[in-house]
Formats: C-alpha cells, sequence, structure tokens
C-alpha cells in the first residue's frame, strides 16, 4: 500500500471531531464480551441439567423401560402408558386446536372490521396467551370434566390443552399472515379475486412456514404441561392404554412428576430416563417442524 | 382518528363500501360548492381544465374528492379519460395521481378510513354505485410499481386470474396469447414451469401484466411500471405499452416525463390533490397553458 500523501492526511484530520476510534472500539468489545457470556449462562445451565438427566437416567433407558406399565417396584416400572398418553393428547389437541386457531387468525386478520370490537377480542387473545396454565386446569375441571361430565378422560384433557394453546395459535397465525407482502394481496385482489381466493390461494400456502411454525411450537408446549392436566386428574397410575378418548389417561410431564416425589432413589433415575424420552421427543417434533418447513418453501411454487 | 398509528395495511373494510357510498353522497348534497374557489394559476375555474370534450369516454371522473383520514388527497378532480389510448399521469410525488389511479379500480377501499366522493363511471356504468368491486377489478386491471409476480410458476401466473374467474376456454392457448401480448412469450416459453422470481425484473413486470391481461381488462390501469427497471428493460415495456393500446385503454402514472412524451397521447397533470392541467400530450409539453404545468415540466419545480 502506498503512503498516503500528506495532503489527503490532512484532510480527514478534522479538528472538530474528537474520534476517540480506541475508547469507542473499547467500549464495543466489552458490550460483546457481556453478550457472550449472558449467552453462555443459559448455555452451561442447560448442559448441566442435560448431562446429569443423561448420567442418571441412561442406565434405565431400555427397552423393557420403553414397554412397561408403571409399578412400585423400580425394576419392573416403565413408561409406555404415558408416552402413549402423551401422543394421544397431543394429536387430539392437535386436530381440536389446530383448525380452529388458524379459522379464527385468518378471520382476525382478513376479514374482520378494525374497531373497538376488534381490539377488545385482539387485547384478550394476547392476555390469553399470558394466563398461567393451571388457570385452564381449573377451567377444564368444572367445565369438561364436570359440566360436560366427559370425567378424567382424553377428550377433557385434549380440550383443555386445545384451548391452552388456542391463543399462541392464534397469534402466530396472524403474525404469519401479516408477513405476507402486501403487494401480494393488492395484485391477487387487482385480478378480481374474491377475499377468499385471495386467501386460500395465495395468503395461505405463502403463510404456511410460519403458520406451522407456529403450531408445533405451541404442540410442544402442550406436550411439556402438566398443571391443567394434573388439575383435570389425570391419573398417575395408569396400568393400561386408552382405548378410545373417554379413556383416562397419563402423560409423561405427570409421570415424571410423580416418580420425582418419591423418596427412593431409583425413582429419580426412572424419572430422568423419562425426561430424557420425552426431549428426545419434543427433539423430534422440532425437527419434523424444520423439515416440513423447508419442504413448504420449496414446493410453494407448484 | 380515534386510533392514531395505522397499523399497516389492512383488508378488512371490503365490506363497509356501502357505508363509504351513503357518505358520499349525503356529503355531496351537503356540501355543494357553488363555485369554485379562484385559486392562483388555477386555469378554469368551475370545469374540468382545458381540452375539447371526449366524445365517447371510456372513463368519466365526476367531481371525485378523496381523504385518507382527515387528510384530503384529492380535490374535485373531473376529467374524461378517452377509449385506446394512453393518458399520463404526471406530477410531484403526493400530488394524488397514484390515488386516484388506485380510486379508478376501488383499490382504494382496501385502505381502512379512506373516503371518497364523487362518481367514476366506465362506459358510462358508475363503478361505485351498485357494482361489485371484484367485478370492477376484473374489468379495471393494474400493473404495479414494484414487479410483484405470484410465488408461483410463469404458466400459473397468468393463468391464476383467469382461473378464478371462471375461464372456460383452453388456458394454455390463452396463456400463450397473454404472454405474447406482453411480448414476454419468446422469452419464456421453454421455462413455463419455472419460478416466477427466476425472470429478470424487466420480464418480471412483463409477466405481471401478462397476468393482468388475462382477466380480460378493458382498460389496464400502471402505476409507475418503469421506476424499477433498467432503460432497456423500460424500453421493451414502452414499447410493449404502445402495442397494448391498440385493444386495451391504458392510463400510466409516471415520474419520467420523457416517459409520458414518448408513450402517451393524452397527459393529465397534478398538483396538491388537483388535476391542474389535461391535455394532448404533445400540447402539454410544448405549449403547457398553466404556469405551474410549465414549471413542473421544465423542472423547475417538483
Amino acid at each position: 500500500m502506498a503512503a498516503p500523501a500528506p495532503a489527503a492526511a490532512a484532510a480527514f484530520d478534522l479538528p472538530e471531531f474528537d474520534e476517540r476510534v480506541g475508547a469507542r472500539k473499547r467500549t464495543g468489545l466489552v458490550l460483546a464480551t457481556l453478550l457472550f457470556l449472558s449467552t453462555l449462562v443459559g448455555v452451561l445451565v442447560l448442559l448441566t441439567l442435560m448431562v446429569d438427566v443423561f448420567v442418571k437416567g441412561l442406565p434405565w433407558l431400555d427397552g423393557q423401560f420403553l414397554n412397561s406399565y408403571p409399578s412400585r417396584l423400580p425394576i419392573r416400572a416403565g413408561i409406555k402408558s404415558a408416552i402413549v398418553g402423551s401422543l394421544w393428547t397431543m394429536g387430539l389437541t392437535a386436530v381440536l386446536a389446530v383448525p380452529i386457531g388458524i379459522a379464527s387468525a385468518v378471520f382476525l386478520e382478513e376479514y374482520a372490521p378494525r374497531g373497538w370490537f376488534f381490539r377488545l377480542i385482539q387485547t384478550n387473545i394476547a392476555n390469553l396467551a399470558g394466563v398461567p396454565s393451571v388457570l385452564y386446569g381449573i377451567l377444564g375441571l368444572a367445565v369438561f370434566v364436570r359440566f360436560f361430565g366427559l370425567g378424567r378422560s382424553l377428550m377433557a384433557g385434549s380440550i383443555t390443552m386445545a384451548l391452552l394453546i388456542l391463543p399462541v395459535l392464534i397469534i402466530s397465525t396472524q403474525e404469519a399472515l401479516r408477513a405476507v407482502p402486501s403487494g401480494l394481496r393488492e395484485s391477487a385482489y387487482a385480478l378480481g379475486a374474491t377475499r377468499w381466493q385471495v386467501v386460500w390461494s395465495h395468503l395461505l400456502p405463502v403463510a404456511a412456514p410460519g403458520i406451522l411454525t407456529g403450531v408445533i411450537l405451541s404442540l410442544s408446549r402442550a406436550i411439556g404441561e402438566t398443571a391443567p392436566l394434573i388439575m383435570i386428574g389425570a391419573a398417575s397410575f395408569v396400568a393400561f392404554l386408552p382405548e378410545s378418548v373417554m379413556d383416562s389417561f397419563t402423560v409423561m410431564p405427570i409421570q415424571i412428576f410423580n416418580w420425582t416425589a418419591r423418596p427412593q432413589i431409583e425413582f429419580q433415575g426412572l424419572a430422568a430416563a423419562a425426561i430424557v424420552v420425552l426431549m428426545v421427543l419434543l427433539f423430534a417434533m422440532n425437527l419434523s417442524a424444520i423439515l416440513l418447513r423447508n419442504y413448504f418453501e420449496r414446493h410453494r411454487a407448484r | 382518528m380515534p386510533d392514531a398509528p395505522n397499523p399497516g395495511p389492512s383488508f378488512g373494510d371490503l365490506g363497509t363500501e356501502e357505508a363509504i357510498r351513503e357518505e358520499a353522497e349525503n356529503l355531496q348534497n351537503a356540501e355543494k360548492e357553488p363555485e369554485h374557489l379562484s385559486e392562483q394559476g388555477r386555469p378554469t375555474p368551475g370545469g374540468p381544465p382545458d381540452r375539447t370534450a371526449t366524445p365517447n369516454p371510456k372513463i368519466q371522473v365526476q367531481d371525485v374528492s378523496f381523504w385518507y383520514g382527515a387528510k384530503q388527497v384529492l380535490k374535485d378532480i373531473t376529467m374524461d379519460v378517452p377509449p385506446n389510448q394512453v393518458t399520463a399521469f404526471i406530477g410531484p410525488s403526493g400530488c394524488g395521481k397514484s390515488t386516484l389511479l388506485r380510486c379508478l379500480n376501488r383499490m382504494n377501499e382496501l385502505i381502512p378510513e379512506s373516503r371518497l366522493t364523487g362518481h367514476i363511471l366506465i362506459d358510462g356504468q358508475d363503478i361505485y354505485e351498485g357494482a361489485d368491486p371484484v367485478m370492477v377489478r376484473r374489468r379495471i386491471g393494474m400493473v404495479f410499481q414494484k414487479p410483484n409476480p405470484f410465488p408461483k410458476s410463469i404458466y400459473q401466473n397468468v393463468a391464476w386470474g383467469a382461473k378464478i374467474n371462471g375461464f372456460k376456454g383452453n388456458m394454455d392457448e390463452h396463456v400463450e396469447h397473454c404472454l405474447r401480448q406482453a411480448a414476454l412469450w419468446d422469452e419464456v416459453k421453454d421455462r413455463l414451469k419455472e419460478q416466477a422470481y427466476s425472470l429478470s425484473g424487466g420480464q418480471q413486470q412483463r409477466l405481471c401484466i401478462a397476468r393482468t391481461l388475462a382477466v380480460k381488462p378493458d382498460v389496464v390501469l400502471m402505476d409507475e411500471p418503469a421506476s424499477a427497471l433498467d432503460p432497456i428493460a423500460t424500453a421493451k415495456l414502452e414499447e410493449t405499452i404502445l402495442d397494448l393500446k391498440k385493444v386495451y385503454t391504458i392510463i400510466i402514472v409516471t415520474h419520467n416525463m420523457q416517459q409520458a412524451s414518448r408513450i402517451s397521447d393524452e397527459t393529465a397533470f397534478f398538483y396538491l390533490g388537483e388535476l391542474v392541467e389535461l391535455n394532448k400530450t404533445v400540447e402539454l409539453f410544448t405549449r403547457p397553458k398553466n404556469p405551474r404545468t410549465e414549471d413542473y415540466i421544465t423542472g423547475r419545480f417538483g
């Protein structure tokens, strides 16, 4: 590099600026370090938990564990009914919540006239998303278990879970619809499309990846929830598999909660093993969400 | 206005067109101005600015005023647009030319808190009173400033509008015909299944024209269609427009006065929401009658 000409150097030397490049860069470095350390806190806590759970749980994790019902003898106890119960709950919750959630979001975002009523509903949905889950459990107990007489069944639990995740589902779907470029809406309307034609042919396909992310995230929340299901009285000792939606059931978080409450050290190991299974299931769900999203992003052209 | 920050474009208000119309009528009856204010520089108070009357106007704009919330952006516009010609709307940013264009196919209704008074007639038929916006938009197509093809294949981009409007003929032939009209066929005939986004900007804009033509409109509105294109793509687009006017009535909003003088038969100059001058393009550019028109086309303000 050629040395800068003295004249050019002088041009950069402006007396009204005290540039303090060194000090500014130091400030930046300090802040970047702080940001990194903050991230590290989360990662370290997570790693510690994972290592702890794996070390305690892996010895218990075998075919027998996955294939047995709960037992008061640790050596014979397993998580089969909880896994099946969790899958049933998830599936039913999804079937109940996803269509209603997407439909509500489409209505609110594309049809509902803007006004005080719209804002009232919108605010309420946002608030409902923040209501403690145990309150949904109380509601489920009063309304579905008792009033509608569904008992402590899969159905009652799933409806309660569906209510629990609806607000999040609606809000995330609305966000996904809002993220569709307005030029797309306009050009579709300009061709003489009706509102439904615009929604069906353009908005939903383009928003599908975002909607899907919301669906999976809210279902992931549902699979980990314990409190509402304890409230509505999902059993902790279920030695059979549910055969219909009216059967009683248990889910993994409840089984884990139950085992950790026992004094014997063996049950702590069983709980850890169940946590591993739960994490694997969650991971699988998130992975499938990503794969599905990528698929949609690639194929929405057709 | 109860809600000050507009939450972005929303399409919730198509249903209230009745209310808009009613209000428009009330307003018209209530505040009929006896005379137009004779402002400085306004050439012909009380009537449409200079031009010999159009014998068979395709579009008649009668006393149209338009508000975004409390802000009036169009003031008593009255003008005729002749058939099978290119009419250019020119004027500085914010003068209302794009707004008027959007009023011509009722795209303005997609903006909440907007209001229109006056009448717009196409072939003598009111497009607001007793008309369905969906039908109006099919008859009066629109090409937007930014090329905004659908995230679908080239073929689907053209076919979609025809399909949703119940096109019954041979779709392949129709798509080819529209792409030929938009002077794009030779460039895309071997890649119809490809993503529209794989085309260049200029090709995308001509695809948007083909898409608009596919629903067989009478009138094609173009809102600065060349502003995002390079000079070569612009030249191609202008050629296409000149070709199209044999079949369609075209209105083009442009900031480029050379473009207006190259392709338009008539030019309308807008300033601060008013139609200042409307005349044969040659006349308007060589012998402007209004000092403000002259200032603008000679670049003395704007």
